[in-house]
């Protein structure tokens, strides 16, 4: 036992105190950062807010002074109609572009056009189009002469917003967000996806350099090929912890330095009303009397709130457990390739059969999203070569307790299995130099007594 | 009495004997000498003795009983293909390498010390292995091979690598080590250090143990029906004084030192070749040629495998 702790220790410093690793840990957080940040920082500042005045030529003289303005589009209407005399004027007299409506016959227009040196942004485009198309609806519905007219037009503005929220069994209810557990389970499924190749590739390595360098020929007169193996998988599966514990904590520190540095204060204190008062369908009706919040802050305010009660605890521990247990299952296998071969080219065939059932992991994970309790998906988060990947995506959308307990129990005894079956192929593997392995001969290693 | 002995060991690697009935018994203090072409079984050998692989039949005692888990505490091996962590450091890489012997932390650095300082190697403490030359890897790992100061030594091909300086330093390392009462089996293809240093030996051969002995008995044996002559004189008048018990087999004249071998075809004394030859030349010397261990080495196998009807592969 002593010497395992011995090897894990020098596996664990070794690989801690590269220059790669250092880099790697402290450059991860800034990317996943920029990841999570990102797109707070565009909703708030990636707006083109270059103010456009359009110049307006209305044949139909349907729309003149219809067409809704925004903070950064203005529109200018001129009688003329001669374009060529406009065209070589306009850009003098600081107009952006130039939008032509002809003739609308029977409120369907057919000519309308805008002319732009610069290709117009969507946001402008959208705008127009919406705008025409509000006011001809507004015309056509006019001519059925309905009494009170504009006061029925204002009445029916709506805004929707739907939130969703989850009956508990317990008789509580809290608030869901299904894109919320996609993300949680995307980010949980595709980390460990990505942990398990990282590390389990370093395990191979580790064992080819031991064994191309006969550094083993050494070690294993004091310490048995068993210990070897383990004491190398798990101070490897030390390091990927070490760094997922850093990338977290580093990740979560700048998305919270982010937020309170991006977002206002009204924002903030609403995200901390609604997290506080686990919120009731009355006053999420009303809405918080205290805080009016426009639709950026709300749809904020939601994103916020969803996260904060998706079942962290849960998630976190399950996490940790088919990560680890994950990698233990897979770099057992990659311990036994490296032990099997004199060098990294000749992995290859032995690496496919160990890299579909990951690929395939991603590719169900992907399935799940869409529906977390298809047939296909309950069975992959069983099977212990996906169910890492795949129960990890199913988790953040409700799975129950006992679901994940058996898959748990089934990974676990996979792996206690795998481990034994590898150990037979690493003890025989990493003594065989110069010859070819194949399939056939690991199957004779196999059965090979001590 | 007998620090090590393997009875009748046999191992099968899938359609292969790797050993056949084996036995050898290695006394205590002694240097005992493994000797066979490649391929013959004396690292299948070696590996059951460290419990590395385990023997189909047979059994190994040390210290007279049977072999347990934890003498390998008491064994220190190196192995002919050896390696070190490249991008270790020289210290941390033999502390590391100590400590999986069983010794502590503090023992280790004591005596690693001690080590470093008799080899003159103290400033490479610091160094990546990377950067030592192959001879200088072999100091370290012939370090923490002895360091924790096991009964039982097994050096296979312990000079391979060095220059002549640190080969002698070696050897007489090896020669201490047995001074203070360690055993030391050793295997090498180099039989000039095998006469030099080994008590006894065995030869294994296609997997079978086919020579074994005390080196001098050894010796002795293969080379009891040669004589070598210096003298003054005639070398025909020489030929014509012997009987038909006796040929000569060869002769060599450099700067007026004659020689000469005769072959003794049956037993016979001593004194009766010499009073044949007295009156015939002057006798400057006279000798039994004791065979080198290269030429035992390759008489035995050679006639072995003509026996048996194997080629020398």
């Amino acid at each position: 036992m002593n010497k395992i702790l011995l090897i894990i220790e020098r596996e664990f410093m070794s690989r801690v105190k590269k220059k790669s690793f250092i880099i790697m840990t402290l450059l991860g957080p800034l990317f996943f950062g920029a990841i999570m940040v990102g797109p707070m920082l565009l909703a708030m500042y990636g707006r083109d807010d270059s103010k456009k005045s359009i110049i307006v030529l209305d044949e139909s003289k349907f729309f003149t002074n219809k067409l809704k303005e925004k903070e950064n589009i203005t529109y200018t209407y001129i009688n003329s109609t001669n374009l060529d005399s406009i065209r070589s004027s306009y850009k003098k007299s600081g107009y952006f572009g130039v939008l032509f409506i002809g003739k609308v016959d029977n409120f369907t227009p057919s000519n309308i056009r805008l002319f732009a040196e610069e290709q117009p942004g969507l946001e402008l485009i959208s705008n127009v189009e919406s705008s025409i198309s509000k006011e001809l609806e507004k015309r056509k519905l006019e001519k059925y002469n309905i009494p009170n007219f504009q006061e029925i037009l204002k009445d029916i503005k709506t805004e929707v917003n739907i939130r969703t929220i989850v009956w508990n069994k317990d008789g509580s209810e809290k608030e869901s967000s299904a894109q919320i557990a996609m993300g949680v389970a995307y980010i949980a499924g595709f980390a460990i996806y990505m942990f398990i190749f990282l590390f389990g590739v370093q395990v191979m390595r580790g064992v080819i350099e031991e064994k191309t360098s006969r550094i083993v020929e050494v070690l294993i007169s004091s310490v048995k090929p068993f210990q070897l193996m383990m004491g190398k998988i798990l101070g490897i599966a030390a390091v990927a912890i070490t760094q997922l514990i850093i990338w977290v904590i580093l990740t979560t520190g700048i998305v919270i330095f982010a937020q309170t540095m991006l977002l206002d204060q009204k924002t903030q204190t609403a995200i901390k009303e609604y997290s506080q008062n686990s919120p009731q369908i009355g006053n999420l009706a009303n809405g918080s009397d205290a805080v009016k919040l426009d639709g950026n802050q709300q749809k904020m305010v939601d994103f916020m709130v969803a996260l904060k009660n998706i079942n962290l605890p849960l998630i976190i521990g399950s996490f940790v457990f088919f990560f680890l247990f994950g990698y233990l299952l897979y770099s057992a296998l990659f311990a036994a390739i490296g032990a099997a071969v004199d060098n990294e080219t000749e992995t290859q065939q032995f690496m496919l059969p160990v890299t579909i059932p990951l690929i395939f992991s991603i590719i169900i994970m992907m399935q799940t999203f869409q529906n977390p309790n298809a047939t296909l998906s309950i069975w992959c988060s069983y099977i212990p070569f996906t169910s890492p990947i795949i129960m990890m995506a199913r988790i953040p959308f409700g799975v129950s307790g006992w679901e994940i307990l058996i898959s748990g129990i089934i990974l676990v005894a996979s792996f206690l299995c795998l481990t034994w079956f590898s150990s037979k192929i690493y003890r025989v593997g990493i003594l065989m130099y110069g010859k070819k392995t194949s399939w056939a001969e690991m199957w004779k290693w196999l059965r090979y007594k001590n | 009495m007998n620090l090590l002995t393997a009875e009748h060991v046999e191992k099968r690697f899938a359609n292969h004997l790797a050993l056949d009935d084996v036995s050898i018994e290695v006394p205590e203090k002694s240097i005992y000498g493994l000797l066979g072409p490649n391929g013959a079984g004396k690292t299948t050998l070696i590996r059951i003795i460290n419990q590395i692989t385990g023997p189909d039949k047979g059994e190994i005692t040390f210290a007279g009983r049977k072999m347990k888990a934890e003498d390998i505490y008491q064994i220190g091996y190196l192995p002919e293909e050896r390696g070190l962590y490249k991008k270790m450091k020289v210290g941390e890489q033999a502390l590391y390498l100590s400590q999986l012997k069983g010794l502590s932390k503090s023992d280790a650095t004591k005596q690693l010390k001690y080590w470093f300082e008799k080899f003159e190697i103290q400033n490479w403490w610091d160094k990546k292995v990377e950067e030592l030359s192959k001879g200088m890897a072999q100091k370290v790992q012939f370090i923490v091979t002895v360091i924790h100061e096991p009964k039982l030594l097994i050096f296979d091909e312990p000079f391979s690598g060095f220059d002549p300086i640190n080969a002698n330093l070696l050897k007489d390392e090896i020669l201490n080590l047995k001074k203070k009462g360690s055993t030391i089996i050793f295997s090498t293809h180099n039989m000039e250090s095998v006469e030099e240093l080994c008590d006894h030996i065995t030869l294994i051969n296609k997997s079978k143990n086919i020579l074994n002995g005390p080196i001098n008995e050894v010796r002795k044996k293969y080379g009891s029906n040669v004589f070598e002559l210096s003298f003054h004189g005639d070398l025909i008048k020489l030929g014509e004084c012997l009987d038909s018990n006796y040929s000569l087999i060869g002769n060599s004249d450099e700067n007026g030192l004659k020689k000469a071998l005769i072959k003794v075809n049956n037993y016979s004394s001593d004194n009766r070749l010499l009073n044949m030859i007295l009156p015939a030349v002057e006798v400057t010397g006279f000798n039994q040629v004791i065979p080198s261990m290269n030429d035992i080495f390759i008489q035995v196998v050679e006639s072995y495998n003509h026996a048996n009807g194997v080629s020398a592969n």
